[in-house]
This record gives C-alpha cells, structure tokens and sequence, in this order.
C-alpha cells in the first residue's frame, strides 16, 4: 500500500508538468531499450531506493533518501529517461547490513529495478556488493569511502580517500605552517583506512611533518576527556579527527568544554557535514575545517537551484551536507547515462558510463572515471556559528580519483 | 510436550513422531513448492535461526538459564566457516592484485603480510566443521563453569553473557586485520569449488539446512525424555531438592548451555553459507535478545514451537519492514510485550489449549494425564 | 613518551587526567544509579533505562526551545528548570510503565527483561516519529560552556563539574531516601523479604511503583545532564546500556554502595588505560579485566546478604 502510495507521489507532480505532445513519436520501443527484462514499461521506469529509516544510521541516511527523491522529481518533470517517468521502490535497510543483502535481491530479483540507489556505510555497501555483481545490478553510492574497490556494478558519487584527504592535507601543510599532526578516528574501516592515507602522507610526501598520536575509540564511544589531555600534552599543531555518529557530538562538545579553542587550535575532520554540525551545535565546532566535495554554501547557480528546491521540498530547515548532494547525483548520472547508452540494460548502462559528464551538479562539475568513481574538486570549509561552512580553499583542478593508490598501502 | 509420560522404549511417543513428520512435511516440501527461490533463500535464513531457538528452549526453557549470548555462538560458528570459505575465496590468483596475494582482502588492507596462525587450520574443510561445533561449546563449557559452579543463576547470568556478547562485538571490531571488522567476512564464493552463490546450489543448502535442523530437534527430543531431561525440569523449578538429593547440579547445567551453544554454531556456520557473508552485527546484544524472543513466540518449552516462533517472527519482520518500515520496530517491540504478558507460553501454549484437546476429542480419544506439562506462569521464576 | 615534557607539564596533566577519571565516575554512577535502584532493589531489570535517559534528554531540548522561544530573558537558567521536567517526565513515564507492564511480571525477572526490551524498540520508534531521526542540538547557556582555570596550566570543564554536582546532588538525595527516610525503610523491607513485609501492613505494591518511578526519573535526570557530554537521537539511548549494566553487575546488583565501588574502578580504570594505550584498547581491556573478575567473583564486588 504504502509502496503504491510512494510510486503515486513520485509520478503525480511529474505528470501534471509534462507537455505531453510531441513525446509520444522519439520514444524509442521498449523492446529496444531494454533486452533483459528490467521493470520498463512504454511509459515508466522502476528504480529501487535502498537506505536505513529505522535504526541507528537513520540519522545520517535520511538526507541521501530525501535527495534521491528530489532528483526522481526533477527528472521526471523534465520529461524521465528516453521518455519514460521514473518510480521507485523503496526498501529499509534497517541498519542491518544483512538486511541490506536481503532487500538489494529482491529489489533486483523480485522488482527488476533498472537501477539501485542506495546504502550508506561502507559495511552495507561490503554486504550487498556480491549481490549485484551476481545478479547484475547498478548502484549508485553516495558516501564518501576508504577506496580500495571498483566494480563494474557500482558507481560511487562520493570521494574516495584520497580524493578527499590529500588535497586537505596539502591545504593545511601550506596555508597553517601545520608540522604536527594527531590522528583520530572511529574503529572501523574507514576511518582507519583514511588515517593510513594521511599518515603516508604526512610522513612521505610533505616535508618536515609528522604524526605525533593516533587512536581510534569503539563505535559509540561518548567519552573523550582523556584523549583531549594527550592533545593538550603533544600540543599537535592539526588535530585530525574522523569521528562518526553519535561520537562525533560527544567528541565536541568535551573538546569545546576542555577549553580548546578552535580558532586557535587548528582541527580538520572528513566526516562532519552540515547534517552532524545540527546535532554537535554550531558553537561546539565553529571554526573547525572540513575537507569534502560540497558545502551548502557554495556559490554557484547550480547549487543556489538545487539549495531552493531541496528547502521546498522538505522544509526551510534542512541542511545539506556532502552525502546528500552526492546521493542527488545518483539519478542524474543514471539518466544522462541511460540516455547516452540508448539503452536501459545494465551491461550497456556499465559500459556507457566512463566520461559521462553532469554540468548541472551543484557541486559544479563532475565527470565519470573509467574507474567509476568520480572526477571531482575538493573543498576545505571552515565552520560558522550558524552550522555552516565558509569555503576557504578549492583545488584548481578536478581530483583524479584513484581507489587503489600506490605508495599509500 | 506430553511425550514424556508415555512409553519409554522409544523415546519419541507416537504423537511427537507426528509431529516432527508435520514439521519435516512443512519446511521441505511445503515451502519449498510454495516460494520462488528468493523467498525460500529467506526461510534458509529463518532456519538458521531455528537452531538458536532450538538450543535455547533446551537451557532456557527446560533448564530454566537464560542466556543473552547466543549470538557469541551463532557468531562463532559463523566465522569459522566464513574464514573457510574467505581462504578458499582467496587463492593467489583471485587476489592478485593485493600487495601479499593468497591472503583474505581485509587482511592486506590492515598490513598483515601472512595469515596468522590461529586461522591456518582453517585451510582444512574437516577442521573447520569441527571448530564450527567445538570452539563454541568449549567456551560455554568455560564459561558455564565459572558461573555455575558458584551457582551464579537467573537476571545475573543474563546480564553477564550480554556483556559478553557485547565484549565479543568490540572485540571484532576493533581487531579488523583479523576478523574483518565492522563490515565482517563478505565475498565469500565457493565451498571446496563448488559455487555457493547460484539458485541451485542455495537450494541444495536449504535442504541440508532443514535436515540438520530436524536432526537437532530429535536429539533435543531425545535428551529431554531421558533422565537428563527430567532432572533439568527438576532443576529449573527447585533446584535445591534436586541438590539435596545429590546431584550436582552445575554439571548438568554446564552440560546443556555448552547443548546450546554448538546448536546455535551450527545455525551460523549454516547461515554463512546460505547467506554468503559474517558480520559482527550477528553477535552483539540485539541479535541475542532477538533469538531469545524467536524462542518466546514459539513457546520457550516447546522445541517445536521454537521452530515456528523463528519462522513466523521472521515472516513478519521481512513483511511488515517491506510494507511499513516505518512500523515495525513498533509491531516488533508489541510482539515482544504481547508475548510475555499475555501469551507465556506463546505459540505452543496457544496450541496446548485450544487445539490440542479439539484434536485429541476429534480422533476420539480421552485426555491424556499430563505429567510433564508445566504451569505456566511459574515457567522463569528464579529463587532469589 | 614523557621524556620531552616538563614536570610541571606533566603535573598539570595528571591533574586534568584526574579530574577526566571523576568526571567519567560521576557519568558511569548518574547512569548506573537508577537501574540499580529498579534491579537492586525490585530485581527488575529495565532494558528500556536508555529510552528513558534519553526521554529526559528530549525534555532538556523541548525546554530549551521553549525558553529561547518565550522567555528569552530567564534562558540562562532554564537547565535547572530541564532536569526538573526531565525528572518528572520520566518518572511519570515510569509510574505508567510499572502500573501497564511490570506489575505484571514481579515474579519473572527474566521476562521483564524481554518486555522491557520491547518496550525500548516502542520507544525509540517514538521519539523517531516526533523528533525525527535525526540528532537534536541541545543548546545550552554560556556560562555552562567552557572551562574553568585553577591554575595557569590546570583547566577544567565545567560541564563535567557540573556533571560532578549534579550526581553528588543525586547519590545524597537517593542514600538519604533509602537509608534515612521512612519509605526507604518500606522498600528495603520489600526487598529482604516481600511477603513479611506485607504482612506486616506495608503497600507492597506502591512501594514498587515509586521505586520504579524514582528510578526512571533518575534516568531522566541523568539524560538531561548528558545532552552538556552527549548526542541526543532515538538510538543514542543505547549507546549507554552496556556500559551501564556492567557497572551494576560488576558492583554487585543489591547494593548502591557496590555500584558506586564499580564505577569507580571502571571509570578509573578505563581513563587510565585510554591515556596509556588508546582508546578502543582500552574499552576492550576495561571490559576484559571486568569479565575476568566476574569470572572469578561472580557475584560481584559487594553483596548484600538476603535470606532466600
């Protein structure tokens, strides 16, 4: 019922916009467009949403859910995909990275979406990837991650590592004088990875830098104080923090408490967006830098489009963060992909992907690698009072992303 | 389970045989005609789960110990076959392109250039079946011993095994080099060259599954109609006479944790094949709590109702999060409430009163005496 | 790795990492002492503290959007006015929960447990429906921010004095209660032995209901003090109850006296391994040490001797 009632809401806006003359006579022939009998209809097109909306990463999982929806909206309203409406599915993942394995099969095996938007967490994205090289599916995942992937299967919309730390880390070097560094993290895999990459880097490729500590506390942890005294005793010129969930607001708040001043006390994280900064509270972290893809701040007509018709579609008081705007390319880059490749069928979709180009990404520009990762510039922000970020610095050039970097294993 | 009172030359009364024919028609021929293979991929999943359910109606229900560990077993017997089939998935030649090829990925990721020693014998497939039983039920067999050799019981013990579960958790997490962390053993492909992965080969394990299954509910079964059984039952409901008479009573408990935890291993290990990857999120608290409810639903003295408990709960979770994510935590945390205030003896309590005696009426024959009932309200009351 | 440090450096240090080692116990303790309360003295065990805890949390957010919102004026002191609606909130939520749920259950402990569970999955969906699933930002007050120098080189947070205050305030309060009022002189008759106790004219049942009552607005409270240290969020409730049941466990379930003995060595224990190894080591070593003592002492460090 519920699903029903989704499909409707996703398609009705859409369908009142359409000019429905002239679309009728270019739209090529299902039969021709799809050979492998995905969910395409004459006029539709199904595609499956996979998030956590219940559970613990509901909280950082909602955003990517809104923005995939706004993008079907956008898309449909200018007319779909080889002229075809999208619907979507959506499936919970609960939180629960088997349950993410369970519902990708029946998106693909039951539903026969054409195409799968969706996880979040590296683990999710671990336990449904031999399902869709098995049952060759396409996904679009929206989070930044540790790298050291690539399939044909999947297209990642966020940085990997070194796309997003190195640039940072270069930043800082320059522009602070930074020479000692402390690296924290959450236990698992990401961020250790991460630090792996910013202690390489540190340590081989910048001059006169070092690592002075490490330390990595259990998903969960709310207790920092003693880690805050080891800062306070090394006196790092960069703390280097890659905290996640609900860590993060303990991290700092104890920090702010502890007397640490952030406009004095240089600290540069990866994994606060706009969206954490609403629960850790502007105040607790302003003038920390953040180092990523996107900022809600940017200035460019692209972004100011898509801010506004974000803000009216789910509230004056959402915030974007980088995960959002990544997961907002995830449909886009399918349709310009689908339609460069004539075709709905996944091993044309895959094949078709490389150099496909979307200028309209409020992040600005970004472009596909043959790696399926995405071409893309990184930024570092400085946060304000109000819970956003002043973009302080942007690389020239567009990052070549690189999953499996030598000389950084 | 009126079986006990009945004859005691075969320790399967007539009815009992019944029904375990019923549950054997049920799941494998039943289900198997009525799902495409998506759906009866799941109810492999829900079987799995059975066994824990299955084990715990032993120690919770017969011996009156309730554990919130069980995922430490399930988890352990699940490893243990993911690492085997992680090594076999990680021939030189599929991980060619790792710095130390021949090693599982997440170890090369975190530096380690060689596997480490504890997981070499899991190069062999006979090991690793009996690690899949053995590791588990020797630290229950530790565990079990501490705690009841000093007569720890009831809340207490269940608290202490969730710390454990929630240690064992951290544990893996943390040492990710070794256990593959927070995203567990993924990618797993082959079983001694044969491809877990296809339609047909799911079906083959379904089967195996369903037949270990039925095989752990006849030794169930079987242990609780011999004395064993009965002293447990004695045990649960005043411990005391049954020390006074001279028995001692740890072992016995020892013994029928130590029951349940290579029972819940073997659902693991069968999990991990059915499901192709492990992950640390199978042994912490929640799932723990989870199985214990699974074994609520369907009656914590029935080993039957166990089975359908983890079948149905399972149902409903897959059905309800697929047509309203947004309720199911509320129709889940219901169920929990519903069940142990107003159904007890959930599922085969429902059975005992309603259609056991129609049955029994309409084949005509008199009530049987029931010995080995219990009451129910008493079922979990500890002496404190 | 002290050698390139001064002696004044480190003094000052060890001095902060002190004061960490008792804001941590105050934390652990704050946690600890209502669901040692509602199990130490009830043997009920209440897997829903969590909800509860951060049932206040989301009263100390409501309050300070109402402040902000309508009496700008008095905002710096509207966090006395949050613990005090945290207290009532949760506790009434308790009073509620005992009267629907627990009284059912006294004599099957086991079961509360899986109740209470359920009702924790409940309560969590609720939060999520009404304040969404994302994190809330607890604003608060200037004057609780920052910290606070005793010396040049010797700085604590106020929060965490705050914290030290308001769990000092809490311990007296409940051992004056307990041990010096007449009701607790009820409830500790309940608990040696329920049915002399009703014998002998005492309310059994309303001593339960209070009990548990008190013992989740406790929770409250602690949920409020924890939105200056923590996150706010539906599932941020369980980031708490592992930590706070071994403390229980470990310092034997009927006594306080016990709880506050674990805490304290679990708090100092783990502050000071996590400033001599890090910090995920030190959870797991922590927890290793608990274990390996309940193995050994299963009963727990204090117990209370209570005839069967």
């Amino acid at each position: 019922m519920r699903r029903r009632l989704l499909m409707g809401m996703a398609a009705l806006p859409a369908a009142a916009l359409l000019p429905r003359a002239g679309f009728a006579a270019d739209k090529p022939a299902t039969a021709a467009v799809n050979t492998t009998g995905l969910a395409v209809t004459d006029d539709t097109v199904t595609v499956g949403i996979l998030h956590s909306i219940t559970g613990t990463m509901a909280i950082s999982e909602t955003g990517s859910v809104e923005a995939e929806k706004l993008a079907i909206e956008q898309i449909n309203a200018s007319g779909g995909v080889l002229g075809r409406q999208i619907k979507f599915i959506q499936e919970d993942g609960g939180s629960d990275w088997p349950t993410f394995a369970e519902k990708a099969k029946k998106l693909l095996v039951n539903d026969k979406v054409a195409a799968v938007m969706g996880c979040w967490t590296s683990a999710s994205r671990k336990a449904v990837l031999p399902v869709f090289e098995q049952y060759n599916g396409m996904l679009y995942y929206p989070t930044f991650y540790e790298g050291l992937e690539q399939s044909k299967n999947v297209i990642y919309t966020g940085q990997e590592a070194t796309q997003q730390i190195i640039a940072g880390l270069d930043w800082i070097v320059k522009e602070k004088g930074a020479k000692t560094f402390y690296l924290l993290g959450s236990d698992y895999i990401w961020p250790r990875t991460s630090n792996k990459i910013a202690r390489k880097h540190i340590e081989n490729h910048l001059t006169g830098t070092k690592v002075v500590g490490e330390e990595y506390f259990p998903l969960g942890s709310t207790q920092f104080n003693s880690v805050i005294n080891k800062i306070k005793l090394t006196k790092p010129d960069v703390i280097y923090a890659i905290i996640v969930g609900g860590s993060n607001v303990a991290f700092y708040k104890q920090l702010k408490a502890a007397g640490i001043d952030l406009s004095k006390q240089n600290l540069m994280t990866i994994s606060v967006t706009e969206d954490e900064i609403q629960g850790i509270g502007g105040e607790n972290i302003a003038n920390a830098y953040a180092c990523m893809k996107y900022f809600q701040s940017l200035k460019n007509p692209n972004n100011e489009k898509f801010v506004a018709a974000f803000k009216k579609m789910w509230g004056e008081k959402s915030v974007i963060g980088d995960v959002t705007q990544a997961a907002y390319l995830g449909p886009w880059l399918w349709k310009l992909t689908v339609e460069k490749a004539g075709s709905f069928d996944v091993d044309k979709v895959a094949a078709a992907s490389p150099d496909v180009e979307f200028k309209g990404a409020p992040e600005g520009y970004v472009r596909i690698h043959p790696n399926h990762h995405l071409w893309s510039k990184t930024r570092v922000g400085r946060a304000r009072l109000d819970g956003q970020y002043d973009v302080v610095y942007e690389t020239k050039d567009l990052m070549e992303p690189d999953p499996f970097p030598k000389g950084y294993q | 389970m009126s079986g006990t009172a009945s004859v005691k030359t075969f320790f399967l009364s007539r009815k009992d045989v019944v029904c375990i024919l019923i549950l054997a028609v049920v799941i494998m021929v039943v289900f198997p005609l009525a799902f495409d293979n998506f759906r009866l991929n799941l109810v492999g999943k829900y079987i799995t789960y059975a066994f824990v359910a299955v084990g715990l109606v032993m120690c919770w229900g017969d011996a009156g110990i309730l554990s919130l560990g069980q995922g430490i077993f399930f988890g352990i017997g699940g490893y243990a076959m993911a690492m085997f089939l992680k090594l076999e998935a990680s021939s030189p030649e599929n991980t060619k392109i790792q710095s130390t090829p021949g090693i599982p990925d997440f170890m090369d990721w975190n530096q380690l250039t060689a596997l480490p020693w504890f997981w070499q014998p899991f190069h062999s497939f006979t090991f690793t079946v009996f690690a899949v039983v053995a590791v588990p039920a020797l630290l229950a067999l530790v565990i079990g011993l501490a705690m009841f050799k000093r007569r720890v019981g009831g809340t207490y013990f269940a608290i202490i095994t969730q710390a454990f579960a929630a240690i064992l958790t951290i544990l893996i997490i943390g040492q990710q080099g070794y256990t593959g962390g927070v995203n567990g053993m993924t990618d797993l492909r082959t079983l001694m060259g044969w491809d877990i992965r296809t339609d047909h080969a799911k079906y083959v394990l379904y089967f195996i599954s369903c037949l270990l299954l039925i095989g752990c509910v006849v030794f169930a079964y079987w242990v609780r109609a011999s004395k064993l059984g009965r002293i447990l039952v004695a045990m649960r409901d005043k411990e005391d006479r049954v020390r006074f008479s001279g028995y001692d009573v740890a072992d016995f408990k020892v013994f029928v944790f130590c029951l349940a935890a290579a029972f819940a291993a073997i659902g693991g290990a069968m999990f991990t094949l059915q499901v192709g990857f492990m992950s640390p999120s199978f042994v912490g608290i929640i799932p723990s709590i989870e199985f214990v409810i699974l074994c609520a639903v369907g009656g914590r003295t029935s080993v039957l109702g166990a089975v359908y408990g983890a079948l149905l709960v399972n149902f409903a979770k897959t059905t309800l999060s697929e047509s309203f994510p947004q309720l199911w935590l509320l129709g889940l945390g219901a169920l929990f409430i519903a069940v142990v205030v107003l159904f007890p003896d959930g599922l085969a309590g429902l059975y005992r009163t309603w259609i056991d005696p129609r049955i029994d009426r309409l084949l005509g024959r008199a009530k049987p005496e029931i010995t080995g009932s219990i009451p129910p309200a008493e079922l979990t009351e500890t002496t404190r | 790795m002290f050698s390139d440090y001064s002696l004044g450096d480190l003094g000052s240090i060890l001095a902060m990492q002190g004061f960490a080692g008792l804001i941590l116990f105050s934390v652990f303790v704050l946690m600890a002492l209502g669901l040692a309360i509602i199990f130490g003295q009830m043997g009920v065990i209440n897997m829903a503290h969590g909800e509860f805890m951060i049932l206040g949390a989301y009263v100390t957010y409501l309050c300070s959007e109402l402040f902000t919102n309508y009496l700008p004026a008095l905002y710096n002191g509207y966090f006395p006015v949050a613990i005090v609606a945290a207290f009532c909130a949760s506790g009434a939520l308790g009073l509620l929960v005992e009267w629907v749920l627990i009284r059912h259950l006294y004599r099957r402990p086991l079961d509360t447990l899986l109740a209470t569970w359920g009702l924790s999955l409940i309560l969590q969906q609720v939060y999520r429906s009404i304040f969404g699933a994302r994190e809330v930002g607890v604003e608060l007050p200037d004057w609780m921010l920052g910290s606070t120098h005793l010396t040049d080189t010797i700085e604590v947070p106020i929060n965490g004095i705050i914290v030290m205050c308001i769990t000092t305030a809490i311990t007296v309060a409940v051992y004056l209660l307990i041990f010096r009022s007449g009701w607790g002189k009820r409830v500790r008759a309940v608990m040696s032995n329920r049915t002399m106790a009703g014998a002998v004219g005492i309310d059994t049942e309303r001593v339960d209901r209070m009990t548990f009552g008190i013992g989740c607005g406790i929770a409250g409270i602690a949920g409020s003090a924890f939105t200056m240290v923590g996150s706010t969020s539906p599932t941020a409730g369980q980031l708490y109850i592992v930590d706070t049941f071994l403390v229980v466990v470990f310092g034997g379930a009927q006594s306080l006296l016990g709880t506050i003995a674990s805490a304290f060595t679990i708090s100092q224990a783990q502050s000071t391994l996590e400033f001599f190894t890090s910090g995920s080591n030190a959870k797991v070593l922590t927890l290793l040490t608990v274990v390996a003592i309940l193995m050994v002492r299963p009963q727990g460090l204090f117990t209370v001797k209570v005839r069967r």
